[in-house]
């Protein structure tokens, strides 16, 4: 286990450093000059635009401004947004508040999606699994920012159960309806996930076995059907986890929740390749660690997975 | 003697498909009294599993009693509502389900999945009471180390021993009547023995009634006092188990035991020894008996063809072929040990063994679906170790594998059609209009109907699924077939078919065979030559009758010994 742990962890290096400089390479590529579209319609003295083109070594070939941009990297430092502050800054204020997003979303849609999916399996074309499945099948057609807005518009602005938009600080109960949307696709997915393998595990030998030894349904459902049938749901979190990260850029720009989606964003229109480059990479870096996470999990739900 | 533990009466199952109803079991009537054994014999199909899922109430799917009553104690439990069948199983009817690889929970370790039936039954309370308890009904089954190995999951357990874990579970609450559906079919011959003398003793020692269900009438012969023949959900045949097997009276009683190779072995191994004139008339005898497959015949005309085939080159030589696996953190393991054998063309070779002795890792590397760590392979003339790609391609089209399971080996998503003509198509072979000429001929070689071609796997029974596998083997007209455990998921009468199938496909295009398998009582009707394999190494080879008539390893006795129902008197 610690060596697997270890072998993966060391496998973060090269796809880190690939991912890196991937995007910085193609953020470099976009068209524009990012000082020009800093200062707008007035153009700044000769002096200024000279003195920031040295300050950020934007006259130095490609390769040499990646490479001053690792180092700062490796020394913690991600360097300085074209507003002057500092990227750490940023980071450290908005990663937290996705991270709360996310997990409230993580939370929700397992909860959620479990349930229903277990009930829907365990009651198979009974009107509770017809109507779980149309509303799953509504919610994977439908965009995220479709089911934002008319979230936002009816629960929180016509009947005034949450706060359309989420306050300075980002306190908890604002944040339920941004996780409530973020949570909505993945829901449904986990739904029928929950639900088909519920159906296979219940049809499964070991099942009737259990039967046989004299265990009721209330003890079989738990322990034998639900249990195993986790096992691939598990394993979509991890995928999930980019999804939601997408999710919560478009998520957060509706409920103007002031985390990682929409400093990114804002950061793509500027062009302001320091601040894309250190969000995506600490995203990848997120992305990674929840994914050796769910494998490690998975290892502990499935005791045949040993990891040598 | 009072009323009997169980009594079926008049039970009629029957199962909701999309086109109505389809009756499993129909006005089946049996009793079973206190302390007795009674085997239910029939063939996948037959509704004898499905009879003892209705006795405790666990059908699958839509299945339900449509009719009768099952009396337990004076109790019908056609009328037990949930709740009360589940104080009813396990603890007054225990189970022991068929397949010990699929009937144990995964994720859970086996004392939790033991201790879990304790508690449930209420035997034992408190978590001490409760692990003692379960250490015990563990060693009870035959498992000695069990306090050590409770902490242990299914899948570090053998075959075996997992049917011990089941066989304790089942027995754990002292139920008066033990259900065992099928509880050997999944396990070698040697391990069934010992695990079904144990669950005899056991059975006797807790004064257990006994309801078997088995495909296997030499084996229900040996195990139970009472025999019910089940065919198409009816009951054509019960009494006692010597008497039917010595004088089958029902027509389908007669093919079975006439059909069933373990039975049959015996006879060819006597008439084996005998003139030639006795065996022809012993084969009347067969053929009088009904429409029986006229195995002695195929085999007697061996000796013919044996000695041509010997003059020839060897169609393949294994010399010293090993087979090391690195295994991680623990060191080497060796499959395959220094394993050497020819094959002459057009005869039949066994490679006999337990699971585990490394015959279906041979068979791999023929196919050079493995390499070989060290040995040479020689085939036709080739050697494998040496052959380029190219020549290889070739290669395979004149050497062709069956495999297991008729299930897992057809693409569910490719009609019979194109699955027969695919190696044709691969290889290049003819016109699209003559491949499908081709495979109609195919499919009249296997006997089975032309109208088959679009049909999909889904549509078929196991073994027409089987008989395709073959048409697709031989497709390319190959000089070799190695069959690997090619008829073992088959039901006895089928398994017969494609047997003669196989040994009149063999006289007609002078098939080579490698045929793997575990079950001696089928080498003895199909094989020229025998190796018995164990732990990677061939213990024994020599002739079929030699092996069988005067076996030189304990090995192979005790394989010989272990074939259920040999030592019972035949009356065909």
């Amino acid at each position: 286990m610690l060596w697997y742990t270890g072998k993966r962890l060391l496998q973060v290096i090269p796809v880190l450093l690939g991912a890196t400089f991937l995007i910085y390479f193609m953020v470099f590529a976009m068209p524009g000059d990012p000082i020009a579209a800093l200062y707008g319609d007035r153009p700044p003295a000769p002096g200024v635009i000279d003195q920031i083109r040295e300050q950020y070594h934007l006259n130095d070939p490609f390769i040499v401004q990646y490479f001053y941009y690792l180092i700062g990297i490796f020394q913690g430092d991600f360097g300085v947004t074209y507003s002057g502050q500092s990227v750490n800054d940023v980071l450290a204020r908005t990663f937290p508040v996705t991270i709360r997003l996310a997990l409230l979303a993580v939370f929700i849609e397992m909860v959620f999606g479990i349930f229903v999916g277990l009930i829907s399996g365990l009651r198979k074309g009974g009107i509770f699994d017809a109507t779980g499945l149309g509303v799953s099948l509504v919610l994977i057609s439908l965009p995220i920012f479709v089911v934002g807005f008319v979230a936002q518009y009816f629960l929180a602005i016509q009947l005034g159960w949450f706060s359309p938009t989420v306050g300075a600080g980002a306190p908890l109960e604002d944040l339920i309806l941004p996780a409530i949307v973020l949570a909505s696709i993945s829901f449904a997915q986990i739904v029928r996930l929950t639900r088909s393998s519920v159906i296979e595990t219940a049809g499964l030998d070991f099942v009737r076995t259990a039967y046989s030894k004299g265990l009721t349904r209330r003890r079989i459902v738990p322990v034998h059907i639900l249990r195993n049938s986790l096992i691939p749901v598990v394993t979509y979190l991890g995928t999930d986890f980019g999804t939601l990260l997408v999710g919560a850029t478009v998520t957060e720009g509706i409920f103007n929740v002031p985390g990682v989606g929409r400093t990114l964003f804002q950061a793509i229109l500027r062009g302001e390749g320091p601040t894309i480059v250190s969000f995506v990479t600490v995203m990848v870096l997120l992305y990674l660690v929840v994914n050796l996470l769910v494998d490690l999990l998975y290892a502990v739900l499935d005791p045949r997975i040993r990891y040598a | 003697m009072s009323t009997p533990l169980l009594e079926v009466k008049d039970l009629e199952v029957a199962f909701r498909t999309q086109t109505g109803l389809v009756q499993a079991v129909r006005g089946v009537s049996f009793s079973l009294e206190r302390g007795s054994s009674l085997a239910i014999v029939g063939e996948s199909g037959s509704g004898k599993s499905t009879t003892a899922h209705a006795i405790i109430n666990l059908l699958p799917g839509t299945g339900f009693i449509s009719g009768g009553q099952i009396l337990l104690d004076g109790q019908d439990l056609t009328k037990a509502n949930e709740h009360e069948m589940e104080s009813i199983r396990g603890r007054k009817i225990g189970f022991v389900p068929q397949d010990p690889m699929s009937n144990l929970n995964p994720v859970w370790s086996i004392g939790f999945q033991v201790e879990e039936a304790i508690r449930a039954n209420g035997i034992a309370s408190g978590r001490k009471a409760v692990k003692k308890r379960a250490i015990e009904v563990l060693k009870e089954a035959g498992l000695h180390d069990a306090d050590r190995r409770l902490k242990q999951f299914p899948h570090q357990f053998s075959g075996g021993m997992r049917q011990r874990v089941l066989i304790g579970m089942g027995l754990a609450a002292n139920p008066q009547l033990l259900i065992a559906d099928e509880p050997t079919s999944a396990l070698d011959v040697t391990v069934q023995r010992v695990i079904l003398d144990h669950l005899e003793s056991l059975t006797r020692e807790l004064g257990t009634t006994l309801l078997f269900i088995t495909h296997d009438l030499g084996l229900a012969a040996e195990r139970a006092e009472q025999l019910l023949v089940m065919y198409k959900g009816q009951v054509v045949e019960a009494g006692p188990s010597v008497e039917i097997l010595q004088n089958p009276q029902h027509p389908y009683t007669q093919r079975l035991v006439a059909a069933a190779p373990s039975l049959a072995s015996r006879r060819i191994q006597a008439s084996g020894s005998l003139a030639a004139a006795e065996t022809a008339m012993a084969a009347d005898a067969a053929t009088a008996a009904g429409d029986t497959i006229d195995l002695i015949a195929t085999a007697e005309h061996r000796a013919e063809v044996l000695e041509a085939a010997a003059a020839q080159p060897p169609a393949i030589v294994v010399e010293n072929l090993t087979k090391v696996y690195k295994i991680r953190g623990a060191g080497e393991f060796t499959a395959v040990d220094d394993v050497s054998f020819q094959i002459a063309k057009g005869t039949t070779t066994a490679l006999v063994g337990e699971s585990g002795s490394g015959k279906s890792t041979v068979a791999k590397m023929l196919l050079k679906l493995e390499d070989a760590t060290s040995g040479k392979i020689v085939v036709g003339g080739n050697d494998l170790a040496t052959v380029s790609s190219k020549e290889m391609f070739a290669l395979r089209g004149r050497m062709q594998p069956v495999f297991q399971d008729p299930y897992g080996s057809l693409n569910p998503l490719r009609n019979i059609g194109n699955t027969i003509s695919e190696p044709l198509s691969t290889h290049k072979v003819g016109t699209k209009a003559s491949r499908r000429e081709r495979v109609f001929e195919l499919l009249d070689q296997v006997s089975l109907p032309r109208t088959l071609v679009s049909r999909y796997p889904n549509e078929l029974s196991g073994g027409q699924r089987q008989r395709i596998a073959i048409a697709r083997a031989l497709a390319l007209k190959p000089e070799i077939v190695i069959l690997d455990e090619a008829v073992s998921a088959l039901d006895v009468l089928v398994q017969a078919q494609i047997l003669r199938l196989l040994a009149d496909l063999q006289a007609e295009l002078n098939l080579t065979y490698l045929f793997i398998t575990h079950d001696l009582a089928v080498v003895r009707v199909i094989a020229d030559n025998v190796c018995v394999m164990q732990r990677g190494r061939v213990v024994e080879a020599a002739t079929t009758d030699e092996v069988f008539d005067n076996p030189k390893e304990q090995y192979t006795r005790d394989l010989l010994a272990a074939i259920p129902g040999a030592n019972i008197p035949l009356g065909a």
